[in-house]
């Protein structure tokens, strides 16, 4: 520890927002300013991780999450190895406790992991010396992909505190509406969720998030709307009756907004069902802020690695120059 | 079979509210003499009980041995050995093992592996329907011949409507209970705990109270349609506390019981996926627990049975959503019992013995549960003082599937004797190093 000020001190995973402070979460923040910048030069690339191993095991297929943390760690010079659950062990019936002990005995450094079991990151941190960071488990967290949508209101908005945020759509079986709304209130800002009652999970008001039944009252309350993507199953299992009917009763379409006075910035985690939970127009629109999203992932997610690794928050500066 | 004269006790048997010092003399199985200094025949073997409480040996009426089938997990003879450690000297084995006991071989079968194992007496469940499928009523009169003491399918509920009202019908002729597993399957979907803010948080599909309580409703309407004996399952919810309280008042034919588990944790112990706290019905909330714990005081739970659900090791170290549901509670039941509810002044002494011993012979009309002269000489001798660390490496049970594991409890059996035979020990040491 170089000045006063202490290390982010994360722990030695990412398995997600709810066990982390405010200031830690602005520590992630921080730390990632200066990696966004890397992302604009001409070699992508500082050797902040040279040398060690990070495998990327995805049990759930996920283009956009593995990429993503693909560029991150390639671009901090880290030697990666991509494991899918397809053709693998995994498939084979391999446990997730022998899937810990392999990794222990390969002596990775850290491991990315998405899975479809709610615990399954924790399950695998208290099991390995590896840093673990979780790229999604189940419906219970996806830190990373909370940290780049506070990063962007951040970007938009110049500071969190307050902020009134609205999730929309299907939170109950939503790790990303999870993160975020773990994120957004250890950070001080407002959040609320809407859509239909049968997507959204018992309890929230105790965490003390608000409920708005309807889009129209919710676009009047928010500063900033966080759209959800509404899977076919959901209709399926009967949450909803269909998808036309989700769309003209929650649908975030421009008339909607225009009713507003305020002009409310765009969120969505992708990939988008168009004409289900957001019109085209609106996903394309001036105030879409999802192409600045898919950006700072990658810097978020260099953020989160070189913390973990046990990069000092206000050494990421010096080294994006190569001088860590 | 030689006299056994337990010395200087504590005599504690809510069945005649006896608490007093006393001697406790054993002949030929039965109780032969109670109270006051006894001078013993000769030959007769004397247990010292001074600072142990002399009480009825405990009934657990729920408990699963799965034998046959899956004998990784537990066996009729360990878990006899489990419920004997327990204080147990009588233990109501479930049919839904692999195959189920739904037929009178099956039943003859668990009750000569219980007499093999010469621990606690295993009496055998038999399934109320066939393959415990839900659909076709089982052989009940031959299930009793053979020496089943009651039907059940748990495990799972039995949710057809029409066949629950024709057991409640059928089985009055038998004098034996419905015993049923209360809950809307539709309900519960693939919850695996309690549905509110705790899995919000964790993002596990939760199990909502109505799932329980909305059979439980329907089951207690068909108990008084029918005046067949409807026997509920680990009560787990204020909801169907409040239904069987209104059912008893209006005379409905139901007795109900509640677990240790229930009535010592909350959601809150699945925090961290912890597995070993998973469980059917789910751990609920702190409201509950409270209405489960009144509940029991005031007797509209009648009583406490472990749902003694053994499994693997390994089969519990996994993702929370894939782990199987149950943990075992033969061998923590008194520990659990004083700690949660006589340390915490829910019940005294003298009502947990009731509700583990007593309780259970009067909801089922069984000659056990009592120190009465002539009675069957079932007795537990246990120390209610002193505390232990649970410790499941040392369980005589095969499985270690115990959320209190490493937990200080207070209240440790010293002996157990079934039909006036020690079928456990303690150590001797155990009590000379304290
Ligand atoms: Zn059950």
């Amino acid at each position: 520890m170089s000045d006063g000020r202490p290390a982010a001190n994360l722990g030695k995973d990412l398995v997600g927002l709810e066990p982390l402070s405010g200031d830690q979460i602005l520590t992630i923040l921080d730390t990632a300013e200066p990696f966004k910048e890397i992302s604009e030069r001409q070699i992508k690339k500082v050797p902040v991780l040279r040398g060690q191993t990070i495998v990327n095991l995805f049990f759930e297929p996920s283009t956009r999450t593995r990429i993503s943390f693909e560029f991150a760690e390639k671009r901090l010079s880290a030697d990666t190895v991509n494991v899918s659950a397809t053709g693998s062990s995994v498939e084979k019936g391999e446990t997730l406790v022998d899937t810990a002990r392999n990794l222990e005995a390969m002596r990775i450094d850290m491991v990315v992991m998405r899975h479809g079991a709610a615990g399954a990151a924790q399950f695998l941190g208290d099991r390995i010396s590896s840093n673990v960071i979780n790229a999604g488990d189940g419906q219970h967290e996806h830190p990373t992909q909370a940290l780049l949508d506070l990063l962007t209101l951040r970007d938009e908005f110049g500071g969190l505190d307050d902020l009134r945020v609205c999730i929309v759509g299907d939170i109950l079986h939503s790790r990303v509406a999870r993160s975020n709304i773990w994120g957004l209130l250890r950070v001080g800002a407002d959040v609320a969720v809407c859509g239909p009652q049968t997507l959204i999970p018992r309890g929230l008001e105790e965490l003390g998030v608000k409920v708005f039944p309807h889009i129209e009252t919710a676009i009047e309350w928010c500063e900033a709307l966080y759209v959800l993507r509404l899977q076919l199953e959901r209709m399926n299992a009967g949450f909803v009756p269909s998808l036309q009917e989700y769309n003209r009763v929650y649908g975030v379409t421009s008339e909607r907004l225009d009713r507003s006075d305020d002009e409310i910035p765009i969120l969505h985690p992708g990939p988008m069902n168009r004409g289900v939970e957001i019109d085209s127009d609106v996903a394309d629109g001036p105030h879409s802020l999802i192409l600045p999203q898919v950006t700072n992932g990658v810097a978020v997610r260099m953020a989160v690695l070189y913390l973990l690794s046990g990069g000092e928050p206000e050494k990421a500066d010096a080294a994006k120059e190569g001088e860590a | 079979m030689r006299p056994t004269l337990i010395r200087g006790g504590r005599l504690l048997d809510p069945s005649r509210s006896l608490d007093e010092a006393g001697d406790l003399l054993i002949e030929d199985g039965k109780i032969a003499s109670v109270g006051g200094r006894i001078t013993g025949p000769d030959g007769a073997e004397e247990v010292d009980a001074s600072d142990l409480v002399v009480a009825p040996a405990f009934i657990d009426l729920h408990v699963h041995f799965r034998e046959p089938g899956e004998e990784h997990k537990e066996t009729i003879r360990t878990g006899a050995a489990a419920a004997a450690a327990g204080g147990f000297a009588e233990v109501w084995a479930m049919p839904n093992t692999d195959p189920p006991v739904d037929n009178p071989a099956a039943v003859g079968f668990v009750r000569a592996e219980g007499e093999r194992a010469r621990r606690s007496r295993v009496e055998p469940i038999g399934a109320a329907s066939r393959e415990q499928a839900g659909e076709q009523m089982t052989e009940v009169g031959e299930l009793v011949s053979a020496g089943a003491v009651g039907i059940s399918d748990d495990g799972r509920p039995i949710e057809n409507s029409r066949l629950m009202r024709r057991l409640l019908e059928y089985t009055q002729a038998f004098g034996i209970p419905v015993i049923q597993h209360a809950e809307d399957t539709e309900l519960s979907g693939h919850g695996v705990m309690n549905e509110g803010v705790v899995s919000t948080a964790l993002g596990l599909e939760g199990i909502p109270n109505a799932s329980e309580a909305a059979m439980v409703a329907r089951d207690l309407l068909l108990a008084e349609l029918t005046g067949g004996h409807l026997h509920v399952c680990h009560v787990s919810t204020r909801q169907s506390v409040e239904l069987i309280r209104r059912a008893k008042e209006e005379g409905v034919p139901v007795t109900a019981e509640v677990t240790p588990h229930h009535l010592a944790l909350t959601e809150e112990a699945v925090r961290d996926y912890r597995t070993e706290a998973k469980m059917h019905p789910p751990l609920r909330t702190e409201e509950d627990r409270a209405a489960v714990r009144e509940g029991l005081a005031e007797g509209v739970l009648d009583l406490i049975a472990t749902d003694h659900a053994p499994h693997h090791y390994e089969e519990k170290e996994r993702e929370f959503d894939d782990a199987p549901f149950g943990i075992v509670g033969l061998e923590t039941a008194l520990g659990v019992g004083v700690e949660s509810l006589v340390r915490t002044g829910v019940l005294t002494l003298s009502e947990l013995v009731d509700r583990m011993a007593c309780a259970p012979a009067r909801a089922m009309d069984l000659p056990g549960g009592t120190l009465r002269r002539g009675a069957p000489a079932d007795v537990v001798l246990f120390d209610p003082n002193e505390s232990w660390t649970v410790d499941p490496s040392s369980f005589e049970s095969k499985a270690a599937n115990t959320p209190f594991a490493g937990d200080e409890l207070t209240g440790r059996v010293h002996r157990t004797i079934v039909d006036g035979r020690t079928r456990y020990r303690a150590e001797p040491d155990d009590r000379d190093a304290n």
